[in-house]
């Protein structure tokens, strides 16, 4: 029984790691600009696609990994650069709208190119399951975990550490401050973007050999990212991490235990119910104006 | 990579001369028969109309460079419904009242078939439908037929390949898309009637990318003899590959849903030893020689590989079933008269096709049984046919 509670819960882990990436994605550009972006799903797609159309051409897997990265960061930043900051004076509501068309826009531009087929792509370190405590883990979901602990800890260095980063977490903070001490909120936009683009990328190449390549893969893990941005409170990165694994494992727990039918439902309902007592997320901070 | 964009620009032009070139055509002494269609073209069911008004194509200008049919020359009108009941609507009346067709082969979604069977029946128009659903043509309607198997016949011949092993009791696993839920009914509602039990009845999310809790569960449930998968796409890969990395032993069953070569090679492995219901047309190279859809199926793969350059699929193989059992009634008629052509269709017996060997009647308007499946297995990284 308890290799069977193991299995469900590397299962939530494996899932909520990736939620928790896209998760990050949404929290970081949230904090340097205020807005959603819907287009985060889509990042994850186009580093997966990416890296199986250079593997296609006959580039060795590293190189088409970083490359798939490079790719997607300029997507990113293309996306900043052309069609949010020439709007950057319109409302936040049109800024997400734009973004949810930009999400459209790349999800058939990818069935275009690359077709309406599923890819798969080799795992980093062969498809034999490891068996830890009776159950089955596939190498790739370990590669997953340690990957989101490297990002979060290389993440929490930049923010804390560099200039750069530093600047970021100010505007964040304090927009007018922040330009008022020299710091440039259009770098910072269009840094941000770069950020989440990169995140999203790298969540694509690990999660490609578990879930498939396919021009639709960003929709559920977009929303299931947005779900986990949420839940840990809009803009705060290590929440978002925490969050997604919640919601990972309260759906494998739940299809493993009450009903798989059920499943979607449950990680919903914890959503609400959080959002319903503490309504900044679970680690959100309350927002308080100083006169 | 941008030769698939060239492909379709290059396909829009084509079937935009087929609509409009053709009233240009010869004006010789004989009518051309006129051959209506509306299909998902582009869209998101784009996948099946691509194929199949392709193949209607190709296999229209055949037919015509060999002599055409009666004497007379086919003329294709093609419009692209794409995969939307709403445009079906008026392109099935503009075909009726404006182009005067024929019959109308057409329809590559249930849903825009179900939209214009009332128009098909008002007018009287011979119709064959390329939809999937089985509630097309049950019950029967009296100008309405169509090719695609049911995913009843799937079931059935799954189940039957079961209790030929000995397995009654079944995991079930399934997806929530259409296809899915529809193959999930199915398997409810033919178990008693065929001695089987579901003791485990399991579902996943659309885009779920780990079904492992789901597995593990109907692994551990008292009894299960054999794993039924009810999915389409790419989940179908990853369950194969969930089921591998669990280590699972019982057989594992999905449905013709999974009959692709993506299938098999995106499982990285995981797909070995699975068992499926497949059309002939699909696994067409596995088949022996005397099997009697040997020839129809590999001669229309050569034509339509050669021809459009893409691999072959089972939806085309519908919409050329659908033509040649539309040509065959028309020559037996002896004219185009609506009455006499929609009395043959329901005459047709012994027609071997891609789909299978149809016996349509008065009371089976599809005219197929589960013997148009093959039941394969994946073996080697292909398809092997099992007796």
């Amino acid at each position: 029984m308890f290799a069977e509670f193991l299995q469900f819960l590397f299962s939530g882990i494996t899932v909520g790691a990736i939620y928790a990436l896209v998760g990050l994605g949404f929290a970081i550009i949230y904090n340097a600009s205020h807005v959603i972006n819907f287009a985060q799903g889509e990042f994850v797609m186009l580093g997966g696609m990416n890296t199986v159309f250079f593997i296609s051409v006959g580039m060795p897997m590293p190189v088409a990994m970083l490359l798939a990265v490079v790719v997607t960061i300029f997507i990113g930043l293309a996306l900043e650069k052309f069609a949010i900051e020439p709007a950057r004076d319109a409302s936040i509501v049109t800024l997400i709208i734009i973004t949810i068309g930009a999400s459209i826009f790349l999800r058939g531009a990818a069935q275009v190119i690359w077709g309406r087929n599923f890819h798969s792509l080799k795992p980093i370190s062969g498809n034999d399951p490891v068996m830890i405590g009776g159950a089955a883990v596939l190498p790739q979901s370990l590669w997953v975990l340690g990957c989101t602990i490297v990002i979060v800890i290389a993440l929490m260095f930049f923010f804390n550490r560099t200039l750069v980063g530093k600047a970021i977490v100010a505007s964040a903070h304090n927009p007018l401050a922040a330009r008022l001490v020299g710091i440039n909120p259009r770098f910072i936009m269009l840094l941000s973007f770069g950020l989440s683009a990169m995140l999203g990328g790298i969540a694509g190449i690990l999660i490609a050999p578990i879930s498939l390549a396919y021009p639709g893969v960003g929709i559920m893990l977009g929303l299931k990212g947005f779900c986990a941005a949420i839940l840990g409170g809009l803009g705060n990165p290590m929440g978002a991490i925490i969050a997604g694994l919640i919601v990972g494992i309260s759906e494998a727990v739940t299809a493993g235990y009450i009903s798989s039918a059920y499943k979607d439902a449950v990680a919903f309902i914890i959503i609400l119910g959080v959002l319903f007592f503490k309504p900044s997320g679970l680690f959100g901070v309350r927002g308080t104006e100083r006169v | 990579m941008t030769t698939s964009i060239l492909k379709k620009l290059g396909f829009a032009t084509i079937s935009a001369a087929t609509v409009l070139g053709l009233s240009f055509g010869p004006a010789k002494a004989a009518e051309p028969i006129k051959i209506g269609s509306f299909l998902a073209v582009t869209g998101g069911a784009s996948f099946l109309g691509d194929p199949e008004s392709k193949t209607l194509k190709m296999y229209v200008d055949k037919i015509n460079a060999e002599g055409g049919v009666l004497g007379r020359k086919l003329e294709l009108i093609v419009y692209d419904s794409q995969g939307n009941p709403a445009k079906a609507v008026p392109f099935a009346k503009r075909l009726i009242s404006d182009d005067k067709i024929d019959i109308l082969l057409a329809g590559s979604t249930s849903g825009a078939t179900m939209a214009v069977i009332p128009i098909v029946e008002a007018a009287g128009i011979p119709y064959i439908s390329f939809g999937g659903a089985g509630v097309i043509v049950n019950p029967v309607k009296k100008w309405v037929f169509k090719t695609p198997h049911t995913d009843t016949l799937a079931v059935q011949k799954i189940y039957n390949d079961m209790k030929k092993n000995g397995l009654t009791k079944v995991g079930l696993l399934s997806g929530s898309g259409g296809f899915d839920k529809s193959c999930r009914g199915q398997s409810q509602a033919l178990a008693g009637s065929m001695g089987m039990t579901l003791v485990a009845d399991e579902t996943h999310g659309k885009g779920d990318t780990d079904m492992t809790p789901q597995i593990t569960k109907i692994k551990n449930t008292d009894g299960v003899q054999a794993f039924m998968y009810c999915g389409f796409g790419a989940a179908t890969s990853i369950v194969a590959k969930n089921f591998k990395q669990l280590g699972v032993s019982i057989p594992h069953y999905q449905t013709h849903g999974s009959a692709s070569m993506s299938f098999i090679k995106n499982a990285e492995g995981g797909a070995e030893g699975v068992r499926l219901p497949a059309a002939a047309l699909i696994v067409v190279d596995a088949l022996p020689d005397d099997h009697p859809q040997k020839k129809v199926a590999s001669d229309y793969q050569a034509m339509y590989t050669s021809t459009s350059g893409d691999s072959v699929s089972s939806f085309g193989g519908h919409a050329y079933d659908g033509l040649m059992i539309a040509v065959e009634a028309i020559k037996r008629a002896g004219s185009t008269d609506k009455e006499a052509v929609r009395a043959e269709i329901e005459k047709t017996t012994n027609y071997v096709g891609a789909d299978g060997i149809y016996n349509m009647s008065a009371t089976d308007h599809l005219g197929l049984d589960e013997a148009s499946f093959v039941m394969v297995e994946v073996s080697n990284g292909g398809w092997k046919m099992l007796k």
